[in-house]
Protein backbone atom coordinates (compact mmCIF):
# COMPACT_ATOMS: atom_id res chain seq x y z
CA UNK A 1 0.00 0.00 0.00
CA UNK A 2 1.21 3.44 -0.81
CA UNK A 3 1.74 5.42 2.35
CA UNK A 4 0.21 8.87 2.12
CA UNK A 5 0.11 11.64 4.66
CA UNK A 6 -3.16 11.88 6.57
CA UNK A 7 -4.26 15.32 5.22
CA UNK A 8 -3.61 14.20 1.67
CA UNK A 9 -5.60 11.05 2.23
CA UNK A 10 -8.49 13.01 3.71
CA UNK A 11 -8.45 15.40 0.80
CA UNK A 12 -8.48 12.48 -1.61
CA UNK A 13 -11.38 10.89 0.26
CA UNK A 14 -13.33 14.11 0.10
CA UNK A 15 -12.51 14.59 -3.55
CA UNK A 16 -13.25 11.07 -4.66
CA UNK A 17 -17.02 11.41 -4.70
CA UNK A 18 -17.13 14.54 -6.90
CA UNK A 19 -14.45 13.00 -9.07
CA UNK A 20 -16.47 9.86 -9.50
CA UNK A 21 -19.60 11.81 -10.32
CA UNK A 22 -17.65 13.68 -12.95
CA UNK A 23 -16.37 10.37 -14.26
CA UNK A 24 -19.92 9.09 -14.38
CA UNK A 25 -20.93 12.04 -16.53
CA UNK A 26 -17.92 11.33 -18.68
CA UNK A 27 -19.03 7.74 -18.96
CA UNK A 28 -22.49 8.90 -19.93
CA UNK A 29 -21.09 11.11 -22.69
CA UNK A 30 -18.82 8.30 -23.82
CA UNK A 31 -21.75 5.93 -23.99
CA UNK A 32 -23.73 8.46 -25.95
CA UNK A 33 -20.87 9.22 -28.32
CA UNK A 34 -19.91 5.62 -28.96
CA UNK A 35 -23.06 3.55 -28.94
CA UNK A 36 -21.12 0.39 -29.70
CA UNK A 37 -18.99 0.72 -26.58
CA UNK A 38 -21.77 -0.31 -24.23
CA UNK A 39 -22.67 -3.22 -26.49
CA UNK A 40 -19.09 -4.42 -26.57
CA UNK A 41 -18.75 -4.11 -22.80
CA UNK A 42 -22.01 -5.96 -22.34
CA UNK A 43 -20.99 -8.82 -24.56
CA UNK A 44 -17.66 -9.12 -22.70
CA UNK A 45 -19.53 -9.14 -19.42
CA UNK A 46 -21.98 -11.81 -20.58
CA UNK A 47 -19.07 -13.88 -21.84
CA UNK A 48 -17.54 -13.69 -18.40
CA UNK A 49 -20.77 -14.38 -16.59
CA UNK A 50 -22.15 -17.13 -18.78
CA UNK A 51 -20.41 -19.97 -16.85
CA UNK A 52 -22.07 -18.70 -13.66
CA UNK A 53 -25.46 -18.64 -15.29
CA UNK A 54 -24.88 -22.04 -16.82
CA UNK A 55 -24.15 -23.39 -13.37
CA UNK A 56 -27.23 -21.66 -12.04
CA UNK A 57 -29.48 -22.97 -14.78
CA UNK A 58 -29.72 -26.44 -13.27
CA UNK A 59 -31.09 -25.48 -9.83
CA UNK A 60 -33.23 -22.77 -11.39
CA UNK A 61 -34.83 -25.30 -13.68
CA UNK A 62 -35.39 -27.62 -10.74
CA UNK A 63 -37.08 -24.88 -8.74
CA UNK A 64 -39.17 -23.83 -11.69
CA UNK A 65 -40.31 -27.37 -12.36
CA UNK A 66 -41.17 -27.76 -8.68
CA UNK A 67 -43.25 -24.58 -8.81
CA UNK A 68 -44.97 -25.80 -11.96
CA UNK A 69 -45.62 -29.11 -10.26
CA UNK A 70 -47.33 -27.34 -7.38
CA UNK A 71 -49.41 -25.29 -9.80
CA UNK A 72 -50.33 -28.46 -11.62
CA UNK A 73 -51.40 -30.12 -8.38
CA UNK A 74 -53.57 -27.14 -7.54
CA UNK A 75 -55.15 -27.28 -10.97
CA UNK A 76 -55.61 -31.02 -10.64
CA UNK A 77 -58.36 -30.66 -8.07
CA UNK A 78 -60.39 -28.35 -10.23
CA UNK A 79 -59.74 -30.49 -13.27
CA UNK A 80 -60.88 -33.52 -11.35
CA UNK A 81 -64.16 -31.86 -10.42
CA UNK A 82 -64.71 -30.84 -14.03
CA UNK A 83 -63.92 -34.31 -15.26
CA UNK A 84 -66.23 -35.87 -12.72
CA UNK A 85 -69.05 -33.64 -13.82
CA UNK A 86 -68.33 -34.36 -17.43
CA UNK A 87 -68.19 -38.05 -16.70
CA UNK A 88 -71.59 -37.82 -15.09
CA UNK A 89 -72.99 -36.06 -18.10
CA UNK A 90 -71.42 -38.55 -20.47
CA UNK A 91 -72.80 -41.40 -18.42
CA UNK A 92 -76.28 -39.98 -18.88
CA UNK A 93 -75.66 -39.63 -22.57
CA UNK A 94 -74.35 -43.14 -22.66
CA UNK A 95 -77.54 -44.42 -21.09
CA UNK A 96 -79.59 -42.35 -23.50
CA UNK A 97 -77.61 -43.62 -26.45
CA UNK A 98 -77.92 -47.24 -25.43
CA UNK A 99 -81.64 -46.85 -24.85
CA UNK A 100 -82.01 -45.21 -28.22
CA UNK A 101 -80.00 -47.91 -29.84
CA UNK A 102 -82.14 -50.61 -28.30
CA UNK A 103 -85.29 -48.80 -29.28
CA UNK A 104 -84.00 -48.37 -32.76
CA UNK A 105 -83.21 -52.03 -32.93
CA UNK A 106 -86.71 -52.86 -31.86
CA UNK A 107 -88.24 -50.40 -34.28
CA UNK A 108 -86.34 -51.93 -37.10
CA UNK A 109 -87.55 -55.31 -36.16
CA UNK A 110 -91.13 -54.26 -36.14
CA UNK A 111 -92.43 -51.39 -38.10
CA UNK A 112 -95.87 -50.00 -37.30
CA UNK A 113 -94.57 -49.12 -33.86
CA UNK A 114 -96.72 -46.90 -31.69
CA UNK A 115 -94.37 -44.44 -29.98
CA UNK A 116 -94.82 -43.70 -26.32
CA UNK A 117 -95.73 -40.24 -25.24
CA UNK A 118 -93.00 -38.28 -23.48
CA UNK A 119 -93.67 -38.83 -19.83
CA UNK A 120 -94.30 -36.02 -17.41
CA UNK A 121 -92.19 -36.05 -14.31
CA UNK A 122 -91.72 -34.13 -11.13
CA UNK A 123 -88.68 -34.04 -8.93
CA UNK A 124 -89.02 -34.57 -5.23
CA UNK A 125 -86.48 -34.36 -2.47
CA UNK A 126 -85.67 -37.40 -0.37
CA UNK A 127 -86.23 -36.44 3.25
CA UNK A 128 -85.86 -39.72 5.11
CA UNK A 129 -84.43 -43.17 4.59
CA UNK A 130 -86.15 -46.29 5.79
CA UNK A 131 -89.11 -46.19 8.05
CA UNK A 132 -92.40 -47.72 7.30
CA UNK A 133 -92.83 -51.38 6.89
CA UNK A 134 -90.20 -51.89 4.21
CA UNK A 135 -86.55 -52.21 4.97
CA UNK A 136 -85.48 -50.35 1.86
CA UNK A 137 -87.73 -47.39 1.26
CA UNK A 138 -87.35 -43.63 1.20
CA UNK A 139 -89.74 -40.87 2.08
CA UNK A 140 -90.18 -38.01 -0.37
CA UNK A 141 -91.40 -34.55 0.44
CA UNK A 142 -94.12 -33.61 -2.01
CA UNK A 143 -96.67 -30.87 -1.97
CA UNK A 144 -100.43 -31.15 -2.11
CA UNK A 145 -100.29 -29.53 -5.52
CA UNK A 146 -98.28 -32.40 -6.93
CA UNK A 147 -100.22 -35.19 -8.41
CA UNK A 148 -98.27 -38.06 -6.96
CA UNK A 149 -99.89 -41.38 -7.55
CA UNK A 150 -99.20 -44.91 -6.46
CA UNK A 151 -97.35 -46.85 -9.08
CA UNK A 152 -95.29 -43.95 -10.36
CA UNK A 153 -91.74 -44.83 -11.29
CA UNK A 154 -88.89 -43.16 -9.44
CA UNK A 155 -85.56 -42.59 -11.18
CA UNK A 156 -82.51 -40.74 -10.01
CA UNK A 157 -80.06 -39.10 -12.39
CA UNK A 158 -78.61 -42.45 -13.42
CA UNK A 159 -81.32 -45.02 -13.41
CA UNK A 160 -84.19 -46.87 -11.85
CA UNK A 161 -84.78 -46.37 -8.12
CA UNK A 162 -88.16 -47.85 -7.28
CA UNK A 163 -91.88 -47.28 -7.24
CA UNK A 164 -94.21 -45.12 -5.22
CA UNK A 165 -96.10 -47.30 -2.80
CA UNK A 166 -97.84 -44.88 -0.48
CA UNK A 167 -99.00 -41.36 -1.04
CA UNK A 168 -99.85 -38.95 1.71
CA UNK A 169 -100.93 -35.38 1.30
CA UNK A 170 -97.38 -34.04 1.72
CA UNK A 171 -95.22 -37.08 1.37
CA UNK A 172 -94.81 -40.19 -0.63
CA UNK A 173 -92.96 -43.39 0.06
CA UNK A 174 -90.88 -45.10 -2.56
CA UNK A 175 -90.11 -48.79 -2.32
CA UNK A 176 -86.55 -49.16 -3.52
CA UNK A 177 -85.53 -51.84 -5.95
CA UNK A 178 -83.26 -53.39 -3.33
CA UNK A 179 -86.05 -54.16 -0.89
CA UNK A 180 -86.91 -57.76 -0.33
CA UNK A 181 -90.46 -57.13 -1.45
CA UNK A 182 -89.52 -55.55 -4.74
CA UNK A 183 -90.04 -57.52 -7.92
CA UNK A 184 -89.33 -55.68 -11.11
CA UNK A 185 -89.83 -57.11 -14.59
CA UNK A 186 -86.67 -56.50 -16.55
CA UNK A 187 -85.22 -57.22 -19.95
CA UNK A 188 -81.65 -58.29 -20.55
CA UNK A 189 -80.70 -55.86 -23.22
CA UNK A 190 -78.52 -57.92 -25.51
CA UNK A 191 -80.42 -61.19 -25.38
CA UNK A 192 -83.85 -59.49 -25.12
CA UNK A 193 -84.94 -62.10 -22.64
CA UNK A 194 -87.29 -61.28 -19.82
CA UNK A 195 -86.48 -61.82 -16.19
CA UNK A 196 -87.44 -60.63 -12.76
CA UNK A 197 -85.21 -58.53 -10.58
CA UNK A 198 -85.95 -59.40 -6.98
CA UNK A 199 -84.56 -57.41 -4.09
CA UNK A 200 -82.70 -59.03 -1.22
CA UNK A 201 -82.33 -56.08 1.15
CA UNK A 202 -78.69 -56.13 0.08
CA UNK A 203 -76.99 -53.70 -2.27
CA UNK A 204 -77.47 -55.88 -5.35
CA UNK A 205 -80.85 -57.35 -6.24
CA UNK A 206 -80.85 -60.83 -7.64
CA UNK A 207 -81.94 -61.81 -11.10
CA UNK A 208 -84.56 -64.51 -11.22
CA UNK A 209 -86.76 -66.37 -13.65
CA UNK A 210 -84.78 -65.84 -16.77
CA UNK A 211 -85.72 -68.18 -19.58
CA UNK A 212 -83.98 -71.44 -20.07
CA UNK A 213 -81.09 -71.45 -22.49
CA UNK A 214 -80.14 -67.85 -21.78
CA UNK A 215 -77.05 -67.22 -19.74
CA UNK A 216 -76.95 -63.73 -18.27
CA UNK A 217 -73.54 -62.41 -19.17
CA UNK A 218 -71.37 -60.38 -16.85
CA UNK A 219 -71.69 -56.68 -17.68
CA UNK A 220 -74.88 -57.03 -19.68
CA UNK A 221 -77.20 -54.09 -19.39
CA UNK A 222 -80.57 -54.57 -17.79
CA UNK A 223 -83.55 -52.34 -18.55
CA UNK A 224 -87.13 -52.42 -17.41
CA UNK A 225 -89.61 -54.41 -19.35
CA UNK A 226 -93.10 -53.36 -20.32
CA UNK A 227 -94.39 -56.76 -19.37
CA UNK A 228 -97.56 -56.67 -17.30
CA UNK A 229 -98.01 -52.98 -17.89
CA UNK A 230 -96.35 -51.87 -14.68
CA UNK A 231 -93.34 -50.14 -16.20
CA UNK A 232 -92.47 -48.61 -19.50
CA UNK A 233 -89.85 -50.50 -21.43
CA UNK A 234 -86.26 -49.47 -21.55
CA UNK A 235 -85.62 -47.56 -18.33
CA UNK A 236 -81.98 -48.12 -17.40
CA UNK A 237 -81.73 -50.37 -14.34
CA UNK A 238 -78.23 -51.72 -14.03
CA UNK A 239 -75.67 -54.21 -15.23
CA UNK A 240 -75.31 -57.90 -14.52
CA UNK A 241 -72.60 -58.94 -12.10
CA UNK A 242 -71.99 -62.51 -11.16
CA UNK A 243 -71.75 -63.12 -7.43
CA UNK A 244 -68.90 -65.23 -6.05
CA UNK A 245 -71.30 -68.17 -6.06
CA UNK A 246 -72.03 -67.56 -9.72
CA UNK A 247 -75.54 -66.21 -9.27
CA UNK A 248 -76.36 -63.27 -11.49
CA UNK A 249 -76.97 -60.09 -9.55
CA UNK A 250 -77.72 -56.62 -10.77
CA UNK A 251 -75.52 -53.68 -9.98
CA UNK A 252 -77.92 -50.76 -10.12
CA UNK A 253 -77.04 -47.60 -11.98
CA UNK A 254 -78.85 -45.56 -9.35
CA UNK A 255 -76.94 -44.74 -6.22
CA UNK A 256 -79.49 -45.85 -3.66
CA UNK A 257 -77.18 -45.27 -0.71
CA UNK A 258 -77.03 -41.55 -1.35
CA UNK A 259 -80.28 -40.49 -2.87
CA UNK A 260 -81.05 -36.83 -2.48
CA UNK A 261 -83.69 -36.23 -5.09
CA UNK A 262 -85.62 -38.51 -7.37
CA UNK A 263 -87.74 -37.90 -10.40
CA UNK A 264 -91.20 -39.40 -10.34
CA UNK A 265 -92.40 -40.34 -13.80
CA UNK A 266 -96.03 -40.81 -14.52
CA UNK A 267 -96.39 -43.20 -17.40
CA UNK A 268 -100.05 -43.67 -16.70
CA UNK A 269 -99.57 -47.39 -16.27
CA UNK A 270 -101.83 -49.24 -13.90
CA UNK A 271 -100.97 -52.82 -14.73
CA UNK A 272 -99.95 -53.94 -11.28
CA UNK A 273 -99.98 -51.47 -8.45
CA UNK A 274 -97.59 -52.03 -5.61
CA UNK A 275 -99.08 -53.46 -2.49
CA UNK A 276 -100.15 -51.23 0.32
CA UNK A 277 -97.39 -51.29 2.81
CA UNK A 278 -99.60 -51.20 5.86
CA UNK A 279 -101.93 -54.10 5.69
CA UNK A 280 -105.00 -52.53 7.16
CA UNK A 281 -107.53 -55.10 8.21
CA UNK A 282 -110.32 -54.92 5.76
CA UNK A 283 -113.73 -54.61 7.26
CA UNK A 284 -114.86 -58.15 7.30
CA UNK A 285 -117.38 -58.71 4.62
CA UNK A 286 -120.31 -60.90 4.87
CA UNK A 287 -119.45 -64.47 4.66
CA UNK A 288 -120.77 -66.00 1.59
CA UNK B 1 -32.17 -2.57 14.33
CA UNK B 2 -30.02 0.52 14.62
CA UNK B 3 -26.40 -0.36 14.81
CA UNK B 4 -24.42 1.56 17.37
CA UNK B 5 -21.68 3.67 15.86
CA UNK B 6 -18.39 1.99 15.66
CA UNK B 7 -16.86 3.15 18.90
CA UNK B 8 -13.52 1.61 19.62
CA UNK B 9 -12.75 0.77 23.20
CA UNK B 10 -10.07 2.80 24.88
CA UNK B 11 -6.66 1.32 25.29
CA UNK B 12 -7.04 -1.30 22.58
CA UNK B 13 -3.80 -3.10 21.78
CA UNK B 14 -2.36 -2.51 18.36
CA UNK B 15 -3.27 -5.27 15.92
CA UNK B 16 -0.59 -7.72 15.07
CA UNK B 17 0.59 -7.17 11.54
CA UNK B 18 0.60 -10.81 10.60
CA UNK B 19 -0.30 -11.94 7.11
CA UNK B 20 -3.50 -13.56 8.34
CA UNK B 21 -4.64 -10.38 9.99
CA UNK B 22 -3.97 -8.36 6.89
CA UNK B 23 -5.91 -10.84 4.79
CA UNK B 24 -8.70 -10.64 7.34
CA UNK B 25 -8.79 -6.87 7.18
CA UNK B 26 -8.78 -6.92 3.41
CA UNK B 27 -11.62 -9.41 3.37
CA UNK B 28 -13.65 -7.14 5.59
CA UNK B 29 -12.86 -4.19 3.37
CA UNK B 30 -13.70 -6.04 0.17
CA UNK B 31 -16.76 -7.91 1.37
CA UNK B 32 -19.38 -5.18 0.79
CA UNK B 33 -18.35 -4.50 -2.77
CA UNK B 34 -17.92 -8.12 -3.77
CA UNK B 35 -21.04 -9.35 -2.05
CA UNK B 36 -23.07 -6.61 -3.72
CA UNK B 37 -21.61 -7.41 -7.13
CA UNK B 38 -22.28 -11.11 -6.57
CA UNK B 39 -25.86 -10.45 -5.57
CA UNK B 40 -26.34 -8.30 -8.66
CA UNK B 41 -25.01 -11.03 -10.90
CA UNK B 42 -27.29 -13.54 -9.22
CA UNK B 43 -30.23 -11.18 -9.57
CA UNK B 44 -29.49 -10.80 -13.27
CA UNK B 45 -29.77 -14.55 -13.79
CA UNK B 46 -32.20 -15.26 -16.59
CA UNK B 47 -35.38 -16.41 -14.87
CA UNK B 48 -38.90 -15.64 -15.92
CA UNK B 49 -39.18 -12.71 -13.52
CA UNK B 50 -38.62 -8.99 -13.97
CA UNK B 51 -34.96 -8.43 -13.33
CA UNK B 52 -34.45 -7.34 -9.71
CA UNK B 53 -30.92 -6.02 -10.23
CA UNK B 54 -31.91 -2.45 -9.44
CA UNK B 55 -33.88 -3.54 -6.40
CA UNK B 56 -30.99 -5.60 -5.05
CA UNK B 57 -28.28 -3.02 -5.66
CA UNK B 58 -29.96 -0.10 -3.94
CA UNK B 59 -30.37 -1.60 -0.46
CA UNK B 60 -26.81 -2.96 -0.44
CA UNK B 61 -25.22 0.30 -1.48
CA UNK B 62 -27.36 2.34 0.90
CA UNK B 63 -26.73 0.02 3.83
CA UNK B 64 -22.98 -0.09 3.44
CA UNK B 65 -22.78 3.65 2.75
CA UNK B 66 -24.57 4.39 5.99
CA UNK B 67 -23.01 1.81 8.25
CA UNK B 68 -19.58 1.14 6.78
CA UNK B 69 -18.60 3.91 4.38
CA UNK B 70 -14.95 2.95 4.56
CA UNK B 71 -15.70 -0.24 2.69
CA UNK B 72 -18.15 1.28 0.20
CA UNK B 73 -15.89 3.87 -1.38
CA UNK B 74 -16.95 5.98 -4.36
CA UNK B 75 -14.78 4.06 -6.85
CA UNK B 76 -16.45 0.83 -5.76
CA UNK B 77 -19.84 2.46 -6.13
CA UNK B 78 -18.78 3.63 -9.57
CA UNK B 79 -17.90 0.09 -10.59
CA UNK B 80 -21.11 -1.28 -9.12
CA UNK B 81 -23.07 1.35 -11.05
CA UNK B 82 -21.27 0.39 -14.24
CA UNK B 83 -22.09 -3.27 -13.58
CA UNK B 84 -25.70 -2.35 -13.00
CA UNK B 85 -25.90 -0.38 -16.23
CA UNK B 86 -24.38 -3.26 -18.12
CA UNK B 87 -26.65 -5.83 -16.52
CA UNK B 88 -29.88 -3.87 -16.88
CA UNK B 89 -29.29 -2.63 -20.45
CA UNK B 90 -29.70 0.92 -19.21
CA UNK B 91 -27.76 3.68 -21.00
CA UNK B 92 -24.22 3.84 -19.62
CA UNK B 93 -23.82 6.30 -16.79
CA UNK B 94 -27.38 6.68 -15.56
CA UNK B 95 -27.06 3.96 -12.91
CA UNK B 96 -23.60 5.20 -11.91
CA UNK B 97 -24.83 8.72 -11.29
CA UNK B 98 -27.87 7.49 -9.42
CA UNK B 99 -25.82 5.25 -7.13
CA UNK B 100 -23.21 7.95 -6.52
CA UNK B 101 -25.87 10.49 -5.62
CA UNK B 102 -27.52 7.93 -3.37
CA UNK B 103 -24.20 7.44 -1.66
CA UNK B 104 -23.66 11.16 -1.34
CA UNK B 105 -27.04 11.52 0.34
CA UNK B 106 -26.36 8.54 2.58
CA UNK B 107 -22.99 9.95 3.60
CA UNK B 108 -24.48 13.36 4.24
CA UNK B 109 -27.11 11.97 6.64
CA UNK B 110 -25.05 9.07 7.85
CA UNK B 111 -24.46 10.26 11.42
CA UNK B 112 -28.15 11.06 11.76
CA UNK B 113 -29.38 7.79 10.23
CA UNK B 114 -27.06 5.52 12.20
CA UNK B 115 -28.74 6.68 15.38
CA UNK B 116 -32.30 6.13 14.17
CA UNK B 117 -34.47 3.09 14.58
CA UNK B 118 -34.74 0.54 11.81
CA UNK B 119 -38.16 1.78 10.74
CA UNK B 120 -36.91 5.33 10.29
CA UNK B 121 -33.96 4.11 8.24
CA UNK B 122 -36.30 2.01 6.13
CA UNK B 123 -38.59 4.97 5.54
CA UNK B 124 -35.64 7.14 4.56
CA UNK B 125 -34.47 4.39 2.24
CA UNK B 126 -37.91 4.20 0.62
CA UNK B 127 -37.84 7.93 -0.10
CA UNK B 128 -34.32 7.61 -1.47
CA UNK B 129 -35.26 4.59 -3.59
CA UNK B 130 -38.17 6.41 -5.19
CA UNK B 131 -35.96 9.43 -5.75
CA UNK B 132 -33.32 7.21 -7.31
CA UNK B 133 -35.83 5.48 -9.55
CA UNK B 134 -37.24 8.76 -10.78
CA UNK B 135 -33.72 10.08 -11.36
CA UNK B 136 -32.82 6.95 -13.31
CA UNK B 137 -35.97 7.28 -15.39
CA UNK B 138 -35.28 10.97 -16.05
CA UNK B 139 -31.70 10.26 -17.10
CA UNK B 140 -32.78 7.43 -19.37
CA UNK B 141 -35.45 9.59 -20.96
CA UNK B 142 -32.94 12.38 -21.42
CA UNK B 143 -30.32 10.11 -22.95
CA UNK B 144 -32.81 8.45 -25.27
CA UNK B 145 -34.41 11.82 -26.08
CA UNK B 146 -37.89 10.43 -25.64
CA UNK B 147 -40.22 9.88 -22.71
CA UNK B 148 -40.11 6.27 -21.55
CA UNK B 149 -42.88 4.87 -19.32
CA UNK B 150 -42.25 5.54 -15.65
CA UNK B 151 -44.11 2.51 -14.30
CA UNK B 152 -41.17 0.04 -14.49
CA UNK B 153 -38.96 2.42 -12.53
CA UNK B 154 -41.61 2.77 -9.84
CA UNK B 155 -42.06 -0.99 -9.72
CA UNK B 156 -38.33 -1.41 -9.24
CA UNK B 157 -38.38 1.17 -6.45
CA UNK B 158 -41.25 -0.61 -4.74
CA UNK B 159 -39.44 -3.91 -5.06
CA UNK B 160 -36.28 -2.47 -3.56
CA UNK B 161 -38.29 -0.97 -0.68
CA UNK B 162 -39.70 -4.42 -0.03
CA UNK B 163 -36.31 -6.10 -0.30
CA UNK B 164 -34.57 -3.67 2.04
CA UNK B 165 -35.63 -5.32 5.34
CA UNK B 166 -34.40 -8.73 4.19
CA UNK B 167 -31.11 -7.37 2.92
CA UNK B 168 -30.66 -5.19 6.00
CA UNK B 169 -31.38 -8.11 8.30
CA UNK B 170 -28.62 -10.21 6.77
CA UNK B 171 -26.18 -7.34 6.37
CA UNK B 172 -26.73 -6.20 9.97
CA UNK B 173 -25.69 -9.64 11.16
CA UNK B 174 -22.60 -9.51 8.97
CA UNK B 175 -21.81 -6.00 10.11
CA UNK B 176 -22.12 -6.96 13.78
CA UNK B 177 -19.83 -9.93 13.21
CA UNK B 178 -17.29 -7.58 11.58
CA UNK B 179 -17.50 -5.16 14.50
CA UNK B 180 -16.92 -8.01 16.93
CA UNK B 181 -13.93 -9.18 14.96
CA UNK B 182 -12.50 -5.66 14.90
CA UNK B 183 -13.09 -5.03 18.58
CA UNK B 184 -11.63 -8.32 19.66
CA UNK B 185 -8.36 -7.84 21.46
Amino acid sequence: MIRLSIPLRQALARLSLPLMIAAAFGMMLLGKADALLAERLRSHLSDALSPIYAALAEPTAAVRSAVEEVGFLVALREQNATLREENERLRRWHAAALALEAENEMLRRQLNFVPEAAPAFLTARVVADGGGIYARAVLLATGPQHAVRRGQVALDDRGFVGRVTEVGSRSARVLLATDMNSRIPVTLESSRSRAIMSGTNGARPRLAHWPEGVIPAEGERVVTSAEAGAFPAGLPVGTIRLSPQGAPEIELFARLDRLDAVRLFDYGLTGILPPESVARPEPRSRRR
Amino acid sequence: MAVPPNRRPQGRPAPASGLLRRVDAFARLAFPGFSTAFLMVLAAAPVALPSPVFAVTLPCVAFWSVFRPAAMMPPIVFLLGLLMDLLTLAPLGSGIIMLLLLQAVALRFRRFLARQSFLAVWLAFCVAAFGGAVLCWALQSLLALRLSPIAPALHAALLSCGLYPIVALVLTRVHEAMLQAENAP
